[in-house]
């Protein structure tokens, strides 16, 4: 949308209300994630503007403290764990649905994709039973076995999407040429949706590093991921502590951004080639 | 396939031809496809499906006191409700009252029981004591003589309805409703209503989020779609970053800047609109400010994918044949994102439905959702027919919407092929 030469006095007016309006809601957007920053280098015990003094304490504070360490490194357990459990369940599952046509597809589909739409407090108190009835309460592994269930889903949407633009001829090839079905699978097919399968993984394991309800329900003290750990920071007592690891936080979604782009790149040129 | 050279298929039969070949090759690869679905399906039937359709069967689980007294649930289910019960029932519950002490059986039914009446738990745990240690005696004449409320036909009749293995009392009570004395289904006195003001209270709030998101989702992700993509890309990133941090750091922020000495308070307070700070957060316009912001970037990137494929050139059409351009925008453009405002708009309700970290942690007591419901039974009362009753409402609601969604997605790929 552009303003035209001989745009209308009204028209310019409208012009200029919907820019402004639209920067306001991209404000509104940002400054949350822009205000906490500086506030994570203040020297005051205090969360609030304007910052009197800078200090590193608050860094200091959360990388020398067992509680945010300790969680850190559970959320760092969990996440891969789980991530990668979601992309080798979610992988073969999306070429599975893509080569061939069977009985119940759609069904299954919306089977798949269900653990994005059900309310998690619902999922938290499900697992939260079953789980104690299976001795996989107050365990990694229950822990990572629920992430999985509520990653897997985006690995099987963007897998999917990757595989709209696949051209299956290339497997007959590659089996004509006497390639087992699985060199076929990782010389051949792989390389290809390999940005699906790792935009998917990234949104698994953004997924579960960013997960509070359902590890607040199966998790015990010893499990406390880093999500728990500042659900209850905030709860409790909101302290800058809380907005150096939010930077840090920021940082990591900054990070993922990136990688998504790339991912994003990379799977352009892929499709452009053919 | 080797079995063309071989003449012979595996079941030793004489080929009849390629037809039955091709049909077979066919038959595998639908094979080797469900085989790759498989373990995924599997996966999340075992450690999803299960798990939630064994909650929701909690909300009319009622095996309490069947478990626990089986000869008095079954004796007391053939008592007509008038006067009291005979000897047998008052035997088998003796009986059943004083075995129940082992192994944690008092406990559950002592916990189901003080649902019909608060006080039961008491009466259950005095008349054990009193229980005489002989057993040639009348049943009757003793649980009445430990305690008066032996000898009242409601005491009796709480017990029958507890008897049957499933109850509809949860799913009832989760609507406000209950079952009087007649067994008619009945308003609660209306003192004790709550779940019905829980439910409006969580729809309200997720419509409000949702006409809000499109209000300032549909202008941005306008613009965005319109802009040459230089632009575009880098106001994108305004859209996606916060998109990508996390709920909490957001969450955070939101309490930050909307606090009583907050950016947002001295702001309005420096320019003179307000004189003392005002109540921004920890009340409804907190939950409002923090879910819009969680929830935009979902109502922008549907709505902006959708108009990346609308051209601009209809609507150029209308103005150049002499359309009003705004005529242009809500007669021509408009209807052809109606897809997009559609999944928006029913992914961001679908969402905001089931949201409890963030009105737990901005809102205030009176702006907690369903879900905080859900859990705080769970946790906090043990009451975890309530707590499934009041999930399953919520996942029925949530389900019809995800089912109208994916119609709807499904047609929008079926046009585009």
């Amino acid at each position: 949308m552009s303003l035209q030469p001989y745009a209308s006095p009204i028209e310019r007016i409208w012009f200029w209300v919907f820019r402004i309006f639209c920067g306001l809601i991209l404000v509104f957007l940002m400054v949350p994630v822009l205000v906490i920053i500086p506030l994570s280098f203040s020297d005051s015990t205090f969360l609030t503007y304007p910052i009197q003094g800078f200090s590193l304490r608050w860094y200091e504070q959360i990388f020398s403290s067992g509680p945010w360490m300790d969680s850190l490194r559970n959320s760092l357990i969990v996440a891969p764990l789980a991530t990668i459990l979601a992309m080798i369940f979610g992988t073969l599952a999306a070429v599975g649905l893509n080569r061939a046509e069977f009985p119940g597809k759609g069904m299954i589909l919306a089977l798949l994709i269900s653990p994005m739409v059900v309310p998690l407090v619902i999922v938290a108190v499900g697992m939260y039973f079953f789980f104690a009835n299976l001795g996989l309460l107050n365990s990694y592994a229950g822990l990572v076995i629920a992430h999985a269930v509520l990653g897997v889903p985006f690995v099987v949407i963007t897998v999917n999407a990757t595989l709209q633009n696949f051209d299956y001829n290339q497997i007959r090839a590659g089996a004509s040429l006497g390639a087992s079905p699985l060199r076929v699978f990782f010389t051949v097919v792989l390389p290809q949706i390999i940005p699906g399968v790792a935009s998917g993984g990234l949104f698994a394991f953004a997924t579960s590093f960013d997960e509070v309800v359902v590890a607040l329900f199966i998790a015990s003290p010893s499990e406390r991921t880093l999500p728990i750990q500042m659900f209850s920071g905030i709860r409790e007592n909101i302290s800058p502590a809380i907005a150096a690891m939010a930077t840090l936080l920021i940082l990591l979604s900054v990070v993922l951004l990136l990688v998504m782009e790339l991912l994003r790149r990379r799977s352009e040129k892929l499709s452009t080639h053919r | 396939m080797s079995s063309i050279t071989a003449n012979h298929n595996a079941d030793n039969q004489p080929i009849t031809g390629l037809k039955a070949q091709l049909r077979r090759a066919e038959r595998m690869k639908k094979i080797k496809a469900m085989l790759l679905v498989a373990p995924l399906a599997l996966f999340l039937i075992i450690a999803f499906v299960m798990p939630i359709s064994s909650m929701l069967w909690r909300s009319i689980d009622n095996t309490e006191v069947s478990s626990v007294m089986p000869l008095t649930a079954a004796a007391i289910l053939d008592w007509d409700g008038q006067g009291i019960p005979d000897e047998a029932v008052f035997e088998a519950f003796a009986q059943e009252l004083r075995e129940s002490r082992a192994g944690g059986g008092l406990g559950r039914i002592g916990r189901r029981l003080n649902y019909e009446d608060p006080t039961f738990r008491s009466l259950l745990t005095q008349t054990l004591r009193g229980l005489p240690l002989s057993t040639e005696v009348s049943w009757t004449e003793e649980l009445i003589g430990i305690n008066a409320r032996w000898n009242e036909t409601s005491t009796w009749l709480a017990i029958q309805r507890t008897a049957p293995t499933v109850t509809d009392r949860y799913l009832l009570a989760a609507l406000d409703l209950e079952r009087d004395i007649d067994g008619k289904v009945a308003q609660i006195a209306e003192n004790q209503r709550l779940y019905v003001s829980v439910f409006q209270r969580t729809l309200v709030i997720a419509g409000g989020v949702t006409l809000i998101c499109l209000f300032l989702g549909f202008p941005l992700a306008y613009l965005l779609a319109t802009l040459p993509p230089s632009k575009s890309n880098l106001l994108l990133i305004c859209v996606l970053l916060p998109f990508w941090t996390s709920l909490l750091v957001r969450t955070a922020a939101w309490i930050v800047l909307l606090q009583s000495g907050g950016l947002v308070n001295s702001g309005l307070m420096a320019t003179g609109i307000i004189d003392s700070p005002i109540q921004l957060v920890f009340n409804r316009i907190g939950v409002f400010f923090a879910m819009v912001h969680v929830l935009l970037p979902f109502m922008i990137l549907p709505l902006y994918s959708v108009m990346k494929g609308v051209p601009s050139s209809y609507q150029r059409a209308a103005v150049s044949l002499g359309a009003h351009p705004f005529a242009a925008f809500w007669q021509v453009y408009v209807p052809q994102t109606v897809s997009g405002i559609a999944a928006g708009t029913i992914l961001v309700f679908i969402m905001a439905l089931g949201y409890y970290i963030t009105p737990a942690l901005v809102g205030g007591p009176s702006d907690q959702m369903v879900s905080y419901y859900v859990a705080y039974y769970t946790n906090t009362t043990n009451n975890w027919g309530m707590a499934a009753a009041l999930g399953a409402l919520l996942l029925v609601v949530t389900l019809l919407l995800y089912m109208v969604y994916h119609k709807l997605v499904n047609q929008k790929q079926l046009v585009r092929s």
